[in-house]
C-alpha cells in the first residue's frame, strides 16, 4: 500500500467528533474491502483494543465506524493498525452521511411496511365481505366491517401515500402531468367514494382496491429507486476522488493536511507511488508522472526540477518535494470536474420512457372517465351518485398498476443478471438509452487494450537476461515489462545501480558499464527516434540491443468489435495517444474511423458534432480524460480497471480483462426493452378488457381486486422471461 | 357473529406488532447495508469473544 511508503504521519484526530458522554467517534472510508474476511480483519483488529466501544464497517458504502472511550489521539493508532492490514484509509465527512438519498430510502421503505399491514388486515376483511351477501351478514355486520376497513385505510393512505401525492403536486405546479396524477386521483376519489358509501351503509366499498394498488406501486417505486440510487452526481464525486491527506512540510517537520486545506506556496512531498494532490511546480528531485488518468499517454512523463505536475497524477519512480501552485478549486481536475457538471445537465433533458407511456396514458384515462360519467348520467339518465360511482371504478380499474411495475421489474430482473457477470449498473434508466445506441466511441488505453505495455519481438536470451537484471531495479512501467517477459530470475549481480530520471538505468558487471535506456542515451544519436516505443541496451556506450514495446490489444477486443459491427453499430477510436500508434490499433481491430491526439476538450467537441447529426452514443472509456465524454454521452461503459472518477461517471461497470460484456450487455438491454415493450402492451391489453367491464358498471370491488393483482402478476411473471431469452 | 368482536381487534394487534416491529428494525439501521448483511453470515465468530 502506499501508505507505507512513508513514516507515519498523523493528523486525525482532528476528525474526531465527541458526544456528551464522552464517548468519541470517527469516520473512514476504508478502500479495498471486497469480501466478508475484510471486514472481520478489520472489525476484530479493532475490538481487540480494550477501550473500542464500536467497530462496524459498513460493506455497501465501505464507510466505517469507530466509537472508544479515550484520547482523540487514539484515532492515529487505529488508522495505521488498518493500513497496516493492507487498506487504504481516507478520511469521511460524517455530514454527507444523511443526505437526502438515504433520507428517500427509508422513507419509502416506511411507506411500504404500512401499507403492506394496512393491506393484509383490510384484505382479511374483504375475503369475509366478498363470500357472502347482506342476506347472510346482516346489514349491521356489513357496515362495521366497511367502517373498520375505513378506519386503517383513511391514514394508511394519507400516511404512505405521501410519494405520489408529493410529486403529482410538484408536477401539477410546473404545469406537467406524470404517471402520479392519475395514481393520486384514483387513490383519493376511490376513498372519498367509499367513505360515503360506508356512511351511507351501501354495498361496494373500494378501500381493498385502492390500500393494494397503492402497496404494489411503492413496491415498482422502491424498486425503481434501488435501481437509480448509485446514479448520484459524479462531478460531486470527481473531487472526493481528491479529498485525503497531503504531506506538508513546514519549518523541518511534516504535518498531514486535508487536500482541500492545502494554499499556494505551501511545499509538499510525495512520495513514489502516491497521489499528487494539487497542481504544483517542482522544487526538488526529479521523477516520472503517470499521467494516463489526464491524457491517456501509455508512457510517463519525465520531470525534473521546476517543471508543473499536475492535481490526480501519480508519481512513479522518486520522492518529490513541491510547490502547490493552484489551490484545489483551480486545479486541471477541477476544470475536467465542471465540463462534466455541465454534461451532466445537458443530458437531464432526456425522456424514460415510462414517464413517455405516463404522458399518453394520463388525458386517455381521464377522458374515459369522464365519459362514463357523461353517458350514464346525461345518455343512459342514471342518478349522479351512479353515475359518478361508475366513473371512479373506471380510474380505479385502469389505474397504472401493472404500468407502474412494467419497467422496474423488468429492470431489477436484468441488473441482477449482469451483476452476476461481473456487470454493474449504476442508473436506473442505463439500459434503457444503451439499448437506443447507434454509435459506440472506445478509448484505446486500457479499454480495447489491456494498459499494460508489453515486450514484442524475439531478442537474445543473454541481452534479455542483462536488461531484466538491470530493470529489476527500477519501477518503470517498461522495466516491469522487461522484467516480465525474462521469465526466470537468476539475475546478474549488478553493481552500482543508478536509475537517472528521463534518461535511463546504469549499471556495473564483470568490470563493464551497462545502461538501459533512451535511444540517444545508449546508443548512437544519429539514428533518428522511431515511432514504437522501444529501450535501448548498450555496454561501454556501445549499443547492443533495441527492445520494442507494445500496448496489446485484449484478445476478445477484435471479436466483440466485429460483434458490434455486425448489430449495425458505428464503432469509433477515440484516444489521446500518438496516431501512429492508434492507427496501428485501428488497423489490428479492423475498424474504419479513429481520432488520435484529442485533448479531454477535443473528445467532447467530437462527442458533440456526432450527437448534433442525430447520432446515440455509447462511450466506453476508463480514463480521468475521458470523463467528461462518458458524462456527456448518451450512455457510458467504463471496464473495473478504470479509474474511480470514470467508474463512478459511467453508467455501467464492467469487471474483468475482457470487452466481451459490452457486446452481451448491449445485446440484455435490447431485450430487457422489448420485454419493457411487451409490459406496456400487456397493461393496455388489460384495459381494453378492464375498462368495457367497468363502463358497463358490471364492477364490483372483487373483481377490481383480482383484476388488478391478476395485470401485475402477469407483468412480473413476463419480466421473468428475461431468465430464458437468449 | 360477536366473536368478531374479539377477532378482529386481535388480528390487528397482531398485525401492528409486525408493523412495529419492522419499523423498529428500520430505525435502528437494519436495511442499511443488505450487501454487507450477506456477507457477514460467512464470518466464523464462534469462538467466545473477549
Amino acid at each position: 500500500m502506499s501508505s507505507a511508503a512513508h513514516p507515519p504521519i498523523d493528523g486525525y484526530e482532528g476528525l474526531v467528533h465527541q458526544n456528551e458522554k464522552g464517548v468519541k467517534t470517527l469516520s473512514l472510508l476504508v478502500i479495498g474491502v471486497h469480501c466478508a474476511l475484510c471486514i472481520q480483519k478489520i472489525e476484530s483488529k479493532l475490538r481487540s483494543y480494550k477501550n473500542i466501544e464500536q467497530a462496524r464497517l459498513n460493506f455497501s458504502t465501505g464507510r466505517l465506524h469507530i466509537a472508544w472511550t479515550g484520547r482523540s489521539e487514539n484515532a492515529n493508532t487505529y488508522v495505521h493498525e488498518i493500513e497496516g492490514l493492507g487498506y487504504d484509509v481516507q478520511p469521511y465527512n460524517p455530514a454527507a452521511d444523511k443526505n437526502a438519498d438515504e433520507r428517500y430510502h427509508r422513507f419509502l421503505l416506511i411507506c411500504l411496511g404500512v401499507a403492506g399491514f394496512a393491506m393484509g388486515n383490510i384484505m382479511l376483511l374483504s375475503v369475509g365481505l366478498w363470500s357472502t351477501d347482506e342476506a347472510t351478514m346482516g346489514e349491521g355486520t356489513r357496515a362495521f366491517l366497511h367502517w373498520i376497513s375505513a378506519i386503517i385505510a383513511l391514514p394508511t393512505i394519507v400516511f404512505a401515500g405521501r410519494p405520489f401525492f408529493q410529486s403529482a403536486l410538484s408536477v401539477l405546479r410546473k404545469g406537467h402531468t406524470n404517471m402520479d396524477v392519475p395514481i393520486s386521483i384514483a387513490l383519493i376519489l376511490a376513498c372519498s367514494m367509499s367513505l360515503y358509501e360506508t356512511i351511507e351503509k351501501g354495498e361496494h366499498v373500494y378501500f381493498d382496491s385502492a390500500v393494494m394498488l397503492m402497496f404494489f406501486l411503492l413496491i415498482g417505486r422502491y424498486l425503481d429507486f434501488r435501481a437509480r440510487r448509485n446514479a448520484r452526481s459524479a462531478a460531486s464525486d470527481l473531487m472526493q476522488g481528491l479529498s485525503g491527506f497531503a504531506h506538508v512540510l513546514h519549518k523541518g517537520r511534516v504535518t498531514k493536511t486535508l487536500i482541500q486545506d492545502l494554499k499556494v506556496g505551501m511545499k509538499i512531498l510525495v512520495a513514489a507511488g502516491e497521489k499528487i494532490p494539487a497542481d504544483s511546480i517542482i522544487i526538488e528531485g526529479a521523477s516520472a508522472i503517470d499521467e494516463s488518468l489526464l491524457t491517456g499517454e501509455t508512457l510517463p512523463r519525465d520531470v525534473a526540477q521546476g517543471e508543473e505536475v499536475y492535481a490526480g497524477t501519480i508519481n512513479q519512480s522518486a520522492p518529490l518535494t513541491l510547490q502547490v501552485s493552484k489551490a484545489a478549486e483551480q486545479s486541471l481536475v477541477s476544470d475536467i470536474a465542471r465540463l462534466m457538471e455541465q454534461a451532466e445537465q445537458g443530458q437531464a433533458a432526456y425522456v424514460r420512457i415510462a414517464d413517455r407511456a405516463a404522458r399518453l396514458y394520463t388525458p386517455v384515462v381521464h377522458v374515459m372517465a369522464l365519459l362514463a360519467f357523461c353517458v350514464w348520467f346525461f345518455a343512459w339518465g342514471a342518478a349522479w351518485q351512479e353515475a359518478l360511482m361508475i366513473a371512479i371504478t373506471v380510474l380505479i380499474i385502469t389505474c397504472p398498476c401493472a404500468l407502474g411495475l412494467a419497467v422496474p421489474v423488468v429492470q431489477v430482473l436484468a441488473t441482477g443478471l449482469l451483476m452476476k457477470r461481473g456487470v454493474l449498473i449504476k442508473s436506473g434508466d442505463a439500459l434503457e438509452r444503451l439499448a437506443a445506441i447507434d454509435t459506440i466511441f472506445f478509448d484505446k488505453t486500457g479499454t480495447v487494450t489491456q494498459g499494460r505495455l508489453k515486450l514484442i519481438g524475439h531478442y537474445d536470451p543473454d541481452d534479455l537476461r542483462l536488461a531484466a537484471s538491470l530493470a529489476v531495479h527500477s519501477q518503470h512501467p517498461l522495466s516491469r515489462a522487461i522484467v516480465d517477459s525474462y521469465k526466470g530470475d537468476d539475475f546478474y549481480a549488478m553493481t552500482s545501480i543508478k536509475e537517472y530520471a528521463g534518461k535511463g538505468l546504469q549499471g556495473i558487471y564483470k568490470s563493464k558499464k551497462y545502461r538501459l535506456g533512451s535511444r540517444s542515451w545508449c546508443g548512437d544519436g544519429s539514428t533518428t527516434e522511431s515511432d514504437s516505443i522501444e529501450l535501448w541496451l548498450s555496454s561501454d556506450g556501445k549499443p547492443l540491443c533495441c527492445f520494442r514495446f507494445e500496448d496489446q490489444e485484449k484478445a476478445d477486443a477484435k471479436a466483440t468489435i466485429e460483434s458490434l459491427q455486425n448489430s449495425n453499430l458505428d464503432c469509433v477510436l477515440l484516444s489521446g495517444d500518438r496516431e501512429s500508434i492508434v492507427q496501428n490499433m485501428r488497423k489490428t481491430l479492423g475498424l474504419s474511423k479513429f481520432y488520435a491526439q484529442h485533448s479531454p476538450q477535443d473528445k467532447h467537441d467530437v462527442l458533440q458534432k456526432y450527437q448534433s447529426t442525430g447520432r446515440s452514443v455509447l462511450m466506453i472509456g476508463d480514463g480521468l480524460n475521458d470523463a467528461p465524454v462518458l458524462a456527456a454521452a448518451d450512455v457510458s461503459m467504463a471496464p473495473g480497471s478504470a479509474a474511480d472518477i470514470s467508474q463512478n461517471t459511467a453508467d455501467i461497470v464492467f469487471m474483468g480483462e475482457k470487452l466481451e460484456p459490452v457486446y452481451a450487455t448491449y445485446r440484455l438491454a435490447q431485450k430487457t426493452q422489448r420485454l419493457v415493450r411487451e409490459n406496456f402492451a400487456l397493461a393496455v391489453a388489460y384495459n381494453c378488457v378492464a375498462i368495457p367491464i367497468a363502463f358497463c358498471g358490471f364492477v364490483t370491488p372483487m373483481i377490481a381486486a383480482i383484476a388488478m393483482s391478476g395485470s401485475s402478476l402477469l407483468v412480473i411473471a413476463n419480466a421473468y422471461r428475461l431468465r430464458f431469452v437468449r | 357473529m360477536s366473536i368478531l368482536l374479539y377477532l378482529i381487534p386481535v388480528a390487528l394487534a397482531l398485525g401492528l406488532v409486525g408493523l412495529a416491529a419492522f419499523l423498529w428494525s428500520l430505525k435502528s439501521d437494519q436495511y442499511d447495508d443488505l450487501d454487507g448483511a450477506a456477507q457477514r453470515i460467512l464470518m466464523d465468530d464462534d469462538e467466545p469473544s473477549s
